[in-house]
């Protein structure tokens, strides 16, 4: 013992190996109050960490070219000892990744942690979440399916829809005149080094500026802000307790539960049923032949469908974006006087249905062949979408809030 | 908060069963486990569509382990090119002729029954939906693939049947064919029920292929998940232990 402690006294005169250990684990405050909704930032950890490991080793046996994709992802299903399992890790994994971050999202959006001093720790989590969906549609088009080829077809041609530049701009992303050999190399290396790093980057930021300011929690109330003191610490929060090992052992058993269904996902439904590994991708990329309807995967569609909606190509696409771009001005949208939705009034628990309805029709509405009638659909979710944002400065403010208590509840 | 979550949950639920809006595909019905199946399976494959189809991502010697045959019954009585066991279920027709004499090679069939909406029950109707056509080059068309390029090879073993359409309007008056059924007129060397039992057994063996790890995955994943069971309790109890300072 004498010799471990000897050892950690070496690096802390080295290296801020135990202040940072205290600062961002031991030490560090978080409200006692956490609820169900606080699993999810330790899980999306987890599955990064999945994606990152899986993804070394399915990178050993993969061969990104255009001839040898698609056999090459079958022998890492057949031939590689336990390959199958790797892939089915990381494809399934990408679907649960994007589930833990719609949840961790809506865990914001219910008690207001985008809120004044939160909004670099949001704003970072929303440059992670578009990394995220570069990192997905690049390693889509890797198996080289039909899926996969048409797929990215469709969204690079999205970048010709911009006035002047599009062309070559498209044409500049491929690599080519259409998706093909040089397409699938450069999206190689952009999933397997370039938007990693950019993720794992910005999840470090995302936690700095979240340990800078400290965690929310659902009643949104400051325990900074509140009273000192606590059976640990004379200065720490009253209301807070350390990160380690508190919650450490708590989001262990969140770890658990998420991979039973993990499991569950990969051992008996690995496709889910079409959801999360498309039928049309077990057909290798045809150039030739344009499969029936080309859908993106199940995390894209409600953009897909507010894209289709709008008559207009280059418009759909500024529509699109702008369906993001909301996201991000949240914290300066929300001009209510409490951050929980547990103290917000009627108005705006009626919006966040309307939203969440709207965003969930719009994801359904994206994975099905376009019709007039599903078109008007699209379009009347989509005004409600952003309607959702852009009134909410209005209803934010207008809406009759509930007293918030001093000290946090339960 | 408890309400909000109940109305998601019920919208998840039209989510769950998208339909495919094609061809009434019949069940298949088939089972992974039945090794009699998979033995015919494999040996109507060979006979009837090897000649055309290969299967360049199965190892004779990996179908062989998987569906309980001996390296000297798999190389006695299925290999017919001089394969070695050990190299990948390839045919011997060049691609280039194929596409030549079909108007498109014959796809490889590794993949085909995952690779279809519906998985084996497509394969299972595709193969008995051959109907008379004389416009076709080959003379017959498929009801769930529409002017596909293969002729009826199983046609002897079936006969031929023609298909009945009936012409309907629909509410704008457009006119269009529904289709009936078929009907047999002429017969195969084998009885409806038992070129079912054929079709089904061939399917079996290519639902095999499609993912030959799919049987010990499964049984792999019950032990998975007790471990992971036993783990969360242990998690839980642990973290029982430390919050009782927090209360």
């Amino acid at each position: 013992m004498s010799m471990l402690t000897n050892l950690v006294g070496w690096i802390d005169e080295r290296f801020p190996l135990t202040k940072v250990w205290n600062e961002h684990l031991a030490q560090y405050y978080a409200p006692k109050n956490f609820n169900f909704w606080y699993y999810f930032g330790s899980l999306a950890i987890l599955v990064l960490v999945n994606q990152l490991l899986t993804g070394i080793f399915l990178t050993m046996n993969y061969k990104p070219d255009a001839t040898l994709a698609f056999g090459s992802v079958e022998y890492i299903m057949r031939d590689v000892n336990w390959g199958w399992l790797i892939r089915y890790m990381h494809s399934v994994g990408a679907s649960a990744f994007f589930i833990v971050v719609y949840l961790h999202m809506f865990r914001g959006l219910l008690y207001g942690s985008y809120r004044k001093p939160r909004e670099l720790v949001w704003i970072f989590g929303m440059l992670i979440y578009v990394a995220l969906m570069a990192e997905a549609f690049m390693g889509y088009l890797l198996p080289w399916g039909q899926m996969s080829y048409w797929g990215a077809q469709v969204i690079i041609s999205l970048f010709g829809a911009i006035p002047v530049i599009g062309d070559d701009l498209s044409l500049w992303i491929r690599g080519d005149y259409v998706v093909s050999d040089a397409t699938l190399n450069r999206f190689f290396a952009f999933h397997v080094i370039a938007v990693p790093l950019i993720l794992v980057m910005l999840v470090f930021l995302h936690i700095v500026a979240l340990h800078k300011v400290g965690s929310n929690n659902p009643d949104g109330i400051e325990i900074k802000k509140g009273p000192k003191g606590n059976r640990w610490s004379d200065t720490a929060p009253a209301d807070g307790i350390p990160f380690h090992p508190y919650y450490s052992v708590k989001d262990i058993v969140g770890v658990g539960v998420f991979l039973i269904l993990f499991a569950a996902i990969i051992f008996w439904l690995p496709g889910f049923g079409g959801w999360f590994l498309e039928p049309d991708n077990f057909t290798p990329a045809n150039p030739l032949k344009t499969p029936e309807h080309i859908v993106p995967l199940w995390y894209f569609t409600p953009f897909y469908a507010i894209l289709r909606a709008v008559p207009d190509k280059f418009l759909g696409v500024v529509a699109m974006g702008a369906a993001i771009v909301m996201l991000f001005l949240l914290p300066w949208l929300d001009r209510s006087p409490v951050k929980s939705i547990r103290y917000k009034g009627p108005i705006f628990k009626t919006w966040l249905v309307i939203f969440v309805i709207s965003f969930i029709a719009l994801g359904y509405l994206g994975t099905q062949p376009a019709t007039p009638g599903r078109t008007m659909m699209a379009q009347f979710f989509g005004v409600l979408y952003f309607l959702f944002f852009l009134l909410m400065p209005i209803y934010s403010k207008m809406d009759k809030t509930k007293p918030v208590p001093e000290r946090v509840t339960k | 908060m408890k309400k909000l979550i109940g109305i998601l949950l019920l919208l998840a639920v039209p989510l769950a069963g998208v339909a495919s809006g094609h061809a009434h595909l019949d069940s298949a019905n088939i089972d992974l486990n039945n090794k009699e199946a998979l033995h015919k399976g494999a040996k109507y494959f060979v006979n009837y569509c090897m000649g055309c189809h290969s299967l360049q991502y199965e190892r004779w010697e990996r179908m062989a382990k998987d569906i309980g045959l001996t390296k000297e019954q798999v190389m006695d009585n299925l290999v017919f090119t001089g394969a070695k066991f050990g190299e990948t279920m390839k045919n011997a027709m060049p691609a280039e002729d194929a596409a030549k004499w079909f108007g498109t090679a014959p796809p490889d069939l590794s993949l085909i029954v995952r690779s279809k909406k519906g998985g084996p029950d497509w394969l299972y109707t595709y193969l008995r939906s051959f109907y008379l056509d004389p416009s076709r080059p080959f003379g017959v068309n498929n009801h769930v693939f529409k002017d596909v390029g293969m002729p009826h090879v199983l046609w002897e073993l079936q006969g031929l049947q023609k298909a009945r359409f009936r012409t309907e309007k629909d509410a704008e008056g457009h006119e269009h064919e529904v289709f009936e059924g078929f009907e047999l007129v002429q017969p195969g060397s084998m009885s409806p029920e038992e070129y079912d039992a054929m079709v089904r057994d061939l399917t079996t063996f290519l639902a095999y292929v499609s993912e030959p790890v799919k049987l010990k995955r499964q049984h792999l994943g019950v032990w998975v998940i007790l471990f992971l069971v036993v783990f969360t309790v242990l998690a839980y109890l642990m973290k029982k232990e430390y919050w009782k300072d927090v209360h």
